[in-house]
């Protein structure tokens, strides 16, 4: 702000470009055009809904505020009136250097088209930082802006400075702690620009595609996929008229910020600022709503933290990360945990639990109440004994005794649970009536979340509810009231996804050995090294939970990996004998191993192969071994050079037999006599194999037992030879 | 009042969102809030100084709720608030001294009334002194009784001034005003130079030779060893950095362009270096009634260390710190916790904050006190 008054008092001496200073300002969009807050959304704008008690939009404007933006534009479409007269009771409306101005729309759809009506309001006269009013953050703006003023100066074509943070994306679930999917960026690392924007990767395919120029262009890129994106945008005015230019573009990122980046005639740019001991992350959905309620109670975003925002004689923190209100009731048995916050007016009874939650004001809780990590707004009663996990519970909820919230449950406002009723896990709850499916179109995703609730929200509240009560009261036990939305086809296994919730341990066994699929295919194809190679070995320093801790093991893993991509590779493109060898040994060299662990790693390769490649019975998958085997002996003969090694594969076959590929179990003699009898293994191998097997434990010993015939015969067969010999 | 009120409300947000950095600063421009307040205040005919109060009352009230953290604002109001109280009791003492003296043209032979005025005069200019004195604790500690005395006579003042009716109230009304201002400027004054004031001190502390050794930064420490290096005291100086925010980094280098030989320590080496240090010398967030000392994060473990090798602990602060409050619960209630991204850098423990996995709930707490609690027990002055 002192800068600014700077530059319009001392004009006369600054050039003609600082003569145009005007105060900063803001465009805040008090919708988020999306529907993932349904069905909340459909009674109160997300901007209005409490996070730690505390209305979104007022983090947004705080933080505003504090960074020394003097003018803000509200942009209003559902539930405008809400918005507005929130706005104008609240204390933004008389704050000295700091106007809140609203723009209100009942059409726009979209991001774009509101600063389409932005545009043609003529009320931006420089730089503005767009955000959206679910924005929580406490960077300061000072020099993001002064470094977005300097590349204006160079270069007019700069329009848009966006702020990035680091955040680890979680490589199980490939979304990032707010839920997000995971990101790619592709940065200038010497000019912050922003190269390559997707935030809708296709995991099934495993590859991300980086246009050959960008590289050609740029003398070097680095590509993220450990960037969060802080939707904080410092914006030159140009921005508003491509959207009006563009009227096609809808979402900010999807179509703005893809559109400019692939669009090479304007040449317009985008800049990435990154921001590192400040905090900044928007609510998307509900689980960056849970993970930024915490962040907040953890006090990341200091000091946008409740006892400060709302005046600390009002909220007192306590140890623990406790914050309680001055007259909150609390009975003597009840136990408080950690980081949990207590609104004005609450009452709590005798021996409740309550952890990781928020509370709202004047809420009534009774006895032997459960409360884990979930968020009860403002109003609400629960009886005796009810339990709740992972839930969000709108104002003026009525849980009648006995009634369990499962994990990711949502009850939107004035919902009645009755007694002993169990909300299934990840059930919304609402007292309106789940709108009919819209078509899956993307753009009507947007479309409805704005036409719809509009009158959906009139239709229902003007008496249909009413009639309905009887009828309904069945869905949520007796005396309950609301119906529990159906989750469309498809939509269900996103669910925990995007939940209040954490993710489900079996869902996390699950996609972790479905990540070990698409590992696989992710190093197989070869075209984009650098991106691929790089993003597996991000994922496998983080993956440490699934892979084993130590390094070497690590080591061996990928190092296996790479030579089973290698061989594949060999495989389909024909790839000649000596060049595989050649590859595998720079493999070795790269990766520091012996070549005892390349012979392994090759028939590891080889017989996943085979197991991969379609058969229908044991006879099949034995054929298949076999040819592959044949085509490929000469590779595994390289790495074989003595009886050690030999013993290895072997070791390596028996304990593939036991863990990845059980098919082979059966087939286990008729492939070491395969091996024999393409001098692969030599018999002296087997029979050493054997007999350090003679003294292993009864359960190591079954691949011995099942092949003790084909042992047998080998003996037997070398006692011939001797006997012919002598 | 539009122009107050926004001031008001511009300061008031300032305190609460942290904007103001420092107690001088505060408590500065707290005062000079107040001074505005005060001569921006209409004033009746009767009662100005209530009605003084009164409105500075009200405005202080709003001021320490924004910050409460913030004790230097407190402090600030209630010496207004005595100032005002002190003034008024001048102002009709003289009044009545006023009356006395036209009775003493009736009444000649009264010698014992004459000398009486002359003697409450007296206490009044020593009361104000001993506000106005350069402060140091000992003058806190002597401050204590005066002022509860004060408000005692000013209550029997009020009685007599509604026994006389003079009839220069409005001159007298004008006065009041006139005079509160002035003291506000002397506090504001007093505020403003309590550094030097502090620094003058040095030389009678610092010795020939010595370790000194302090913690983090605190301007006024600063200025008190520069004033002894000034007065060609040589002496050498340790500072711990006072983790997480290092300030003791910049102080050591304000020292050395100072010309002062400083040695910089990490806070855990403390103990360590204690043996060889002479005094401790540092600074204060606020001192309580009790003697306690609300001060920057890490200096109980240094108060500790020094009580342990039976070296000096001095705490060094101004008037404006000293807070008539006793301290309850002080590690917690009057502690600001800080964000964590301080200690750590979010990015890099962005997996360990993911709360979609595992029991979604944060496994690691960050914890980022700004102040500490040093008992009374551990200061040595």
């Amino acid at each position: 702000m002192g800068a600014q008054k700077k530059g319009a008092t001392a004009r006369v001496s600054e050039d003609p470009e600082e003569l145009a200073r005007h105060p900063l300002q803001a465009i805040l969009l008090a919708d988020s055009f999306t529907t993932k807050f349904r069905p909340i959304t459909l009674e109160r704008p997300k901007v209005l809904l409490p996070l730690v008690n505390i209305p979104m939009i007022n983090y947004t404007l705080a933080w505003l505020e504090s960074a020394g933006v003097e003018e803000v534009f509200v942009f209003c479409c559902a539930h405008s009136k809400q918005v507005i007269d929130y706005l104008e009771s609240s204390e933004w409306s008389s704050q000295p250097n700091f106007s809140v101005t609203t723009i209100e729309s009942h059409n726009s759809i979209s991001a774009g088209d509101a600063l389409r009506l932005i545009y043609e309001r003529n009320v931006i006269h420089g730089d503005f930082v767009l955000i959206s009013g679910d924005t929580v953050s406490n960077m300061s703006l000072t020099q993001a802006l002064q470094e977005h003023k300097d590349r204006r100066k160079k270069d007019a074509n700069a329009i848009m400075t966006m702020v990035v943070k680091q955040s680890k994306p979680s490589p199980i679930t490939q979304q990032s702690r707010l839920g997000t999917d995971e990101l790619f960026m592709a940065i200038n690392p010497v000019t912050k620009q922003l190269l390559y924007y997707e935030d809708k990767a296709e995991y099934s395919k495993g590859f991300i595609s980086l246009d050959k120029t960008l590289i050609a262009d740029n003398p070097s890129v680095i590509l993220h996929n450990d960037k969060q994106d802080c939707y904080i945008d410092i914006c030159s005015q140009e921005v508003l008229s491509l959207f009006t230019d563009n009227f096609d573009y809808q979402h900010l990122r999807r179509h703005f910020v893809k559109g400019l980046l692939v669009d090479d005639i304007m040449g317009y740019k985008i800049f990435t600022h990154e921001i590192h001991s400040s905090y900044a992350a928007r609510i998307d959905n509900f689980r960056s709503y849970d993970t930024i309620s915490k962040d907040i109670i953890q006090r990341w975003t200091y000091p946008f933290v409740p006892d400060v925002l709302c005046g600390s004689s009002a909220i007192k923190v306590e140890r623990q990360g406790t914050y309680r209100a001055s007259d909150v009731t609390l009975s003597r048995s009840a136990q408080l945990g950690s980081f949990i916050f207590i609104g004005q007016g609450t009452k709590i009874g005798n021996d409740t639990k309550i952890s990781h939650s928020v509370i709202g004001e004047r809420c009534t809780i009774g006895s032997n109440v459960t409360i884990e990590g979930s968020y009860i707004w403002n109003n609400v009663t629960i009886e005796d004994g009810c339990q709740l996990r992972n839930a969000i519970v709108c104002d003026g909820v009525i849980l009648k005794s006995g009634a369990v919230l499962q994990p990711g449950v949502i009850l939107s406002f004035k919902v009645v649970v009755g007694q002993q009723f169990v909300v299934p896990a990840y059930s919304k709850v609402s007292l309106l009536q789940q709108p009919t499916q819209q078509d899956s179109d993307e753009e009507l995703e947007y479309a409805d979340s704005t036409s719809g609730t509009g009158e959906l929200r009139s239709d229902k509240l003007n008496g249909d509810i009413a009639p309905d009560l009887s009828e309904i009261a069945s869905e949520l036990g007796t005396g309950g009231v609301g119906y529990i939305w159906k989750v469309f086809e498809g939509a269900y296994d996103e669910e925990w996804r995007h939940s209040v919730a954490p993710i489900p341990t079996d869902k996390l066994v699950k996609l972790m050995l479905d990540r070990d699929e698409d590992e696989e295919l992710l190093t197989q194809d070869g075209n984009i090294i650098s991106a691929s190679g790089e993003l597996k070995t991000d994922s496998d320093g983080n993956g440490s939970e699934d892979d084993d801790n130590e390094d070497s093991r690590d080591d061996y893993v990928s190092f296996e990996k790479e030579v089973e991509a290698t061989f594949l590779r060999a495989v389909h493109e024909n790839v000649k004998v000596d060049l595989a060898v050649l590859e595998v040994n720079a493999l070795r060299l790269s990766y520091n191993m012996a070549s005892v662990d390349c012979g392994g790693a090759i028939f590891y390769s080889m017989m996943k192969l085979a197991v991969e490649s379609p058969h229908n019975s044991a006879s099949e998958l034995h054929r298949n071994a076999a040819d592959i085997v044949t085509t490929w002996q000469k590779l595994l003969k390289s790495f074989l050079h003595d009886i050690d090694e030999e013993i290895e594969v072997i070791l390596k076959f028996e304990e593939m037999c036991l863990e990845s590929a059980k098919e082979f179990a059966a087939l286990f003699p008729q492939i070491l006599h395969l091996l024999y009898d393409k001098e692969i293994l030599q018999e002296d191998a087997i029979l050493r194999w054997a007999d350090e097997k003679e003294g292993a434990d009864e359960s190591d010993k079954v691949f011995l037992k099942r092949s003790e015939k084909f042992i047998q015969w080998l003996r037997e067969a070398e006692e011939e030879e001797e006997e012919e010999d002598e | 009042m539009p122009d107050t009120q926004a001031l008001v409300n511009d300061f008031l947000n300032k305190l609460k969102k942290r904007k103001i950095e420092g107690s001088q600063a505060t408590a500065k421009q707290t005062a000079e809030l107040l001074r505005s307040v005060i001569s921006q205040t209409r004033m009746p005919y009767t009662n100005q100084a209530s009605a003084l109060i009164h409105s500075v009352k009200a405005v202080g009230e709003r001021l320490i709720a924004a910050n409460p953290v913030e004790l230097a604002v407190g402090n600030v109001v209630r010496r207004v608030l005595h100032i005002i109280r002190e003034e008024d009791l001048s102002l009709t003492t003289a009044a009545m001294a006023g009356l006395n003296l036209s009775a003493e043209s009736d009444d000649e032979d009264d010698t014992d009334r004459d000398n009486h005025p002359a003697l409450s005069a007296a206490a009044i200019a020593a009361a104000s002194r001993s506000t106005l004195r350069p402060p140091s604790l000992q003058t806190l500690l002597e401050d204590v009784p005066d002022s509860a005395a004060v408000p005692h006579t000013s209550s029997s003042g009020g009685d007599s001034e509604g026994k006389s009716k003079s009839a220069d109230k409005s001159s007298r009304s004008r006065k009041l005003k006139h005079d509160v201002i002035e003291a506000v400027n002397e506090l504001i004054q007093d505020i403003s130079t309590c550094r030097e004031l502090i620094a003058e001190q040095a030389v009678e502390h610092i010795h020939q030779n010595e370790v000194i050794l302090t913690l983090g930064s605190s301007r006024t420490v600063l200025e008190f060893l520069c004033a002894a290096k000034e007065k060609k005291r040589s002496f050498r100086v340790f500072v711990a950095e006072g983790a997480p925010r290092y300030q003791g980094h910049l102080l050591a280098k304000e020292l050395v362009t100072r010309g002062l030989q400083t040695t910089l320590i990490t806070d855990s080496a403390v103990f360590a270096m204690i043996s060889r240090v002479n005094m401790v010398i540092v600074g204060a967030h606020a001192v309580m009634a009790n003697g306690g000392v609300i001060a920057p994060v890490g200096l109980n473990m240094v108060a500790l260390a020094a009580q342990k090798h039976a070296v000096p602990f001095v705490v060094l602060a101004g008037s404006h710190k000293l807070c008539p409050l006793y301290p309850h619960h002080p590690e917690v209630l009057l502690n600001e916790l800080r964000s964590p991204s301080e200690l750590l850098d979010f990015g890099e423990f962005s997996d360990c904050l993911d709360f979609g996995s595992g029991i979604g709930a944060p496994l690691l707490h960050v914890v980022n006190p700004t102040f500490d609690y040093v008992p009374p027990k551990l200061r040595r002055a």
